[in-house]
């Protein structure tokens, strides 16, 4: 299926409209977690955005470690090895 | 144009590391590649089932290039289904591979560049009106391709004179002309090569190949859909300001070096402009153009992310480190440093700018992040999966990939090219279809029919030609 924006709509507003795969990859991105969303809330908006925060320093973490767990091991000898006739 | 046909090639970097003594030729690797597709077509040079081509091009690169497309959207899918058709092809070489006891690992990059300053393209073509002057439009259309890669790079840890720093672009460093016919030494933002594979009279083909592979769909689909826009406009002629720069190749490289995409480059008339500058005034003109202009919802949807594109480069590029190849790139960079307390140098680092682009799923750093969630995606893996098998319903490719199919399937011997269709033991019938947009299948169906009921065999159908 085919995900089109409305004609006319305005550009700045035209996130989420990606339609259900943005919507879902926003929703596993927890809120976004950019401090400055939150900047002048209450105590316990604070308290959200800390959290917010953590979780997505756990998600990277986790991210990083997957990462190490499938990352090249001899880096540096495969990097320099890593020569290609050139292309077009 | 409003109805416009697109392509994209991708050229594939491809490596066999041995674990032992022995060794094994990249040229095999590729002929392992091509071995699974069954085919009656020449060896290293292949129509899919999609309508789509896969060969072997200069330099020992596997190359794909998508069926003529009818809108930006369905262009990345099928680049995106090249992907997945390569990892199949890879996962049947690296079996062969086991056959010839060569221990080792076969690794295959969708990016631009090698360690040691080779690069390998990724060319878009977009079918233009014959109408409009070609000088006149790549002159409108070069100082948009110069400054677009703020958004369109995919990005790259390069050693420089200063040393390690993180670039926006792969392929900036490589380009070395405004616009010329060369595309191996020499190359250039623009490419004259002028086979529309379509009425010469009506269109001619535009082939851009200062781009860079991208992983992200998010950014495949705004670079395409940009530079649709602006040739609308070109060919409308709506552009009234004159952006031609005064050293283009030199600014192409600047701007990939300059990661806070705000430095000024200089116009041929003087005036300074930062590549922020000079989209936001292509994509306010886009704005403006929509206005009045019959424009697809494809690309007004693309102008609206451009948009929003350009103020978040403006103001906080970190906000599109889920959508733009490098600042995706970028921020997992500075995470993976934080996270080890390494620094640019470690090869560690150069190594996640390669393995970014490794197309197997369960290796590549994109995928990697994709299935985290960490990254937006603007298509669903069924629509890629349907890609790699069923041809666009919509352009020419549909009667290639169906006649491809009926051919395998009653042993018909053929051979093809983008506008003809040869058959026939002696292939001594041919059906010429000039016109990209025509879909009519009818007329593959009934030759097959034909073909089935004369035997050609036996019959010397001396010559059957079929204008579409």
């Amino acid at each position: 299926m085919r995900v089109i924006q409305e004609p006319g709509r305005s550009p700045l507003r035209s996130a989420g409209i990606w339609g259900a795969a943005e919507g879902q990859s926003q929703k596993q991105r927890g809120g976004g977690g950019k401090e400055k969303d939150g900047a002048g809330g209450d105590g316990a908006g604070q308290k959200k955005i800390a959290k917010k925060g953590e979780d997505l320093k756990e998600e990277m973490d986790s991210l990083i470690e997957e990462i190490d767990e499938v990352l090249e091991e001899n880096a540096e000898e495969f990097v320099k090895n890593y020569v290609q006739r050139g292309g077009e | 144009m409003q109805k416009r046909i697109f392509g994209v090639e991708t050229e594939y970097g491809i490596i066999f590391t041995p674990e032992g003594r022995k060794t094994l030729p990249v040229e095999k690797a590729i002929r392992f590649l091509f071995e699974k597709l069954i085919t009656t077509e020449h060896f290293l040079n292949v129509f899919l089932e999609n309508g789509a081509r896969f060969y072997q091009d200069t330099g020992c690169h596997p190359e794909y290039a998508t069926p003529e497309c009818a809108s930006p959207r369905d262009v990345i899918i099928y680049d995106r289904a090249g992907e997945r058709i390569l990892e199949d092809l890879q996962g049947y070489a690296e079996e062969k591979i086991r056959e010839e006891r060569v221990p080792g690992k076969l690794s295959i990059f969708k990016n631009n560049t090698d360690f040691v300053g080779n690069s390998y393209g990724c060319h878009e073509n977009y079918l233009v009106d014959r109408d409009v002057d070609f000088y006149y439009l790549a002159e409108q259309l070069i100082p948009f391709l110069v400054t677009r890669q703020i958004f369109s790079g995919a990005g790259k840890v390069l050693q420089t004179q200063d040393g390690v720093r993180y670039h926006i672009s792969q392929r900036a460093q490589h380009i070395y002309q405004k616009i010329s016919g060369t595309t191996t030494n020499d190359r250039s933002i623009i490419n004259t090569r002028d086979e529309p594979h379509a009425d010469r009279e009506k269109y001619r083909r535009l082939h851009v190949i200062v781009g860079d592979s991208n992983m992200s769909e998010y950014t495949n689909f705004v670079k395409i859909a940009t530079c649709a826009v602006v040739l609308q406009m070109i060919e409308d002629n709506f552009i009234n300001k004159d952006f031609t720069l005064r050293h283009p190749v030199k600014a192409i490289k600047d701007i990939s070096y300059d990661t806070s995409c705000k430095n000024k480059i200089r116009l041929e008339n003087g005036r300074e402009f930062s590549p922020i500058e000079i989209q936001r005034e292509y994509c306010d003109m886009a704005l403006r153009y929509m206005e009045q202009a019959t424009v697809s919802d494809q690309l007004r949807k693309a102008v609206g992310d451009w948009a929003e594109i350009l103020e978040c480069l403006e103001h906080d590029p970190d906000k599109l480190d889920r959508k733009i190849d490098w600042v995706i790139k970028r921020k997992l960079i500075q995470r993976y440093i934080k996270k080890h307390g390494i620094s640019l140098e470690d090869p560690r680092v150069m190594m996640i700018d390669l393995q970014y682009h490794d197309i197997r799923m369960d290796r590549g750093l994109f995928y990697l992040m994709e299935r985290a969630g960490s990254v937006d995606r603007i298509l669903s893996d069924e629509e890629i999966v349907k890609a790699k098998t069923e041809p666009p319903q919509d352009t020419r490719a549909r009667m290639r990939g169906d006649f491809i199919k009926l051919a395998r399937q009653n042993n018909i011997q053929y051979d093809l090219d983008w506008s003809n269709i040869r058959l026939g033991n002696l292939l001594n019938v041919r059906v010429i279809c000039n016109n990209p947009f025509e879909t009519d299948t009818e007329k593959v169906t009934e030759l097959v029919r034909t073909i089935q009921k004369t035997n050609l065999r036996r019959t010397s159908l001396s010559k059957l030609v079929i204008q579409s």
